[in-house]
């Protein structure tokens, strides 16, 4: 296959099953360098199910391609060290370390000096403030708002280049998920890509360029977020 | 509730990084095991052999915390490396006159070696299946130490171990053993310590926190949990060994399945996962061993009580009751 450069991510005909159950048939879907792509789709369309197994979290079939690179063959951590960066759902922070250890472990693949971990550090703490002020708290003792930024500001400590989501709002107050999400925005006018999958539709939708709406374990429609408003029926789905 | 509220980044360093480990009564338990250890050098008698098993016990739970503490594994089959370590190291000084520590180190690298060659296969499985195979492991390497009597002497074991000391200074007197076992204690503590706040122990515990969220930060799943494994194989060879050299005798009875309910009960009862849990546990649980044993008959059950009410009131183990205390006070 051609080296694809024009896509940051590509996925052809992935599929992922549990035992015999098929929760994601053939999919592809790709997401291009700094474009903010968001997945739609109802409880049990396979949205983490397809997640996971991009992220080889689970065993799956199909092609996938990073930078022009086909990466099918590689292992989580191996992605993990390409730039593709997951915050899981329910964040999976580990509760029994501090704010700062989770944060150092975002670092993980990165070699650096002492300076360009705190460069680090710096940067997230700008976009959260309040996970400086908490540093040396455990995290599961932090609200569940704090605990997503933490999982956010982890995966940024390590400078990725593909940020994939699993709703970050999820279980939040409205005002905490508005905040977390407009901080995805404002990363990825700065170049980061970024795949979402997410249930606040409305507000994943402003931020988002383009939407993939799956259902059934299968993609059923992939359009420019602005486009979605002339459809009626998603326009009402995901608006009202 | 109210959080404390951090203004640097910084993290802290030298004596302040290592206080910073310990809450008060962690440091209260470990000045009176320190104390027991002074108590026993000074009045000797049975306290003082109880002593030094125990300070062999925590070298054995050390490296157990790494496996199942700081990375969340089970594993009831470290004896079997404590049993390398222990045979490994009577017949190179009895058979063959190796001198003890080059003895000890040898079957060190042996233990980590098999360690390596069983947990590449063993590690893909996990929870329960993970710690069956392990106990299976136990189990077959008690076995082969009572039927290959060409080697192991079988039940006979091996008598006339030399005590540990580097070339012509040996550690005769019992008091120096203990002497002796606790500056191990304190070093094998202290280099668990380093591993633990290394990148790498960062890894062990992110593991143990969620191995699929680990593997997303970067962390090598399979690779880590088998070095921890191999590092845990390293210290029960050590202790195994130890043993040898303090009591002077072996047989498979030392090394057998009890051994590993005996070391996970210590790291429970100290606390699993916890900085110091495994010497207290070790301490605790072989003096509370001694002081059971006078109910005669029922020692087996008082025993077992008091394990049940440690673990139902203090499930994170003695060295996490000050946490647990803390706890309590701010919701009353």
């Amino acid at each position: 296959m051609s080296a694809d450069t024009t896509h940051l991510i590509a996925v052809k005909d992935l599929a992922a099953s549990y035992g015999h159950i098929e929760a994601l048939r053939p999919t592809s879907l790709h997401v291009a360098p700094g474009e903010f792509v968001t997945i739609l789709g109802p409880n049990g369309a396979g949205k983490t199910t397809l997640l996971r197994a991009i992220t080889r979290l689970i065993p799956s079939k199909g092609q996938i391609t990073f930078n022009g690179k086909d990466v099918s063959g590689l292992k989580t951590h191996d992605l993990a060290e390409l730039g593709i960066i997951m915050v899981m759902e329910g964040r999976g922070l580990f509760g029994e370390m501090s704010v700062r250890e989770n944060l150092q472990l975002g670092a993980y693949k990165l070699s650096g000096s002492p300076a360009d971990m705190n460069r680090r550090l710096d940067k997230v703490f700008t976009l959260f403030p309040r996970l400086k002020e908490r540093i040396d708290q455990m995290s599961s003792s932090m609200s569940g708002g704090e605990q997503q930024m933490l999982a956010v500001g982890r995966a940024l400590m390590a400078e990725p280049k593909l940020l994939i989501l699993d709703e970050p709002s999820l279980g939040l107050a409205p005002r905490v998920a508005t905040e977390i999400l407009s901080t995805l925005g404002a990363l990825n006018k700065e170049g980061l890509g970024i795949l979402l999958v997410e249930q606040k539709a409305p507000l994943a939708l402003k931020l988002a360029q383009r939407v993939y709406i799956l259902s059934s374990g299968s993609v059923r429609a992939e359009l420019p977020t602005h486009e979605i408003k002339s459809h009626h029926d998603l326009a009402r789905y995901y608006f009202s | 509730m109210t959080s404390p509220v951090i203004i640097s980044a910084k993290p802290p360093a030298g004596a302040a990084k290592f206080a910073s480990r310990f809450d008060r009564f962690q440091v209260g338990l470990l000045v009176v095991a320190a104390l027991l250890t002074c108590a026993a050098l000074a009045y000797g008698g049975f306290l003082l052999t109880v002593m030094q098993l125990a300070m062999i016990y925590a070298i054995f739970c050390i490296g157990l915390n790494f496996f199942m503490g700081y990375t969340g594994q089970a594993s009831f089959g470290q004896n079997a490396f404590a049993c390398v370590g222990g045979y490994g190291s009577a017949i190179l000084t009895v058979q063959y006159g190796w001198e003890p520590l080059p003895a000890l180190l040898a079957s060190m690298a042996v233990s980590g070696f098999f360690a390596l060659i069983i947990g590449y296969p063993t590690l893909r499985l996990r929870g329960h299946y993970l710690a069956m195979a392990t106990f299976s492991l136990g189990l077959i390497t008690y076995d082969i130490s009572i039927q290959w009597t060409s080697v192991t002497q079988g039940y006979m074991g091996y008598a006339g171990i030399p005590p540990m000391g580097i070339g012509n200074w040996t550690v005769e007197s019992e008091r120096w053993k203990l002497v002796t076992l606790a500056v191990l204690v304190a070093f094998g503590f202290w280099l668990s310590l380093r591993m633990r706040d290394s990148r790498f122990g960062r890894g062990l515990r992110a593991i143990s926190g969620s191995e699929n969220g680990a593997a997303a930060l970067g962390v090598r799943v399979p690779r880590f949990k088998l070095i921890a494994f191999v590092i845990a194989a390293l210290y029960a060879s050590a202790a195994g060994s130890l043993f040898a050299y303090t009591i002077g005798f072996i047989s498979p009875e030392v090394y057998g399945p009890a051994m590993s309910i005996m070391t996970f009960t210590m790291l429970f009862v100290g606390g699993v996962g916890t900085i110091v849990g495994p010497i207290i546990g070790a301490v605790v649980t072989s003096l509370l061993q001694e002081v059971v044993r006078g109910s005669g008959h029922y020692q087996d059950v008082a025993y077992a009580i008091v394990l049940l009410v440690t673990l139902i009131y203090a499930p994170k183990g003695i060295s996490a009751l000050g946490a647990l205390f803390r706890r309590k006070k701010e919701e009353a």
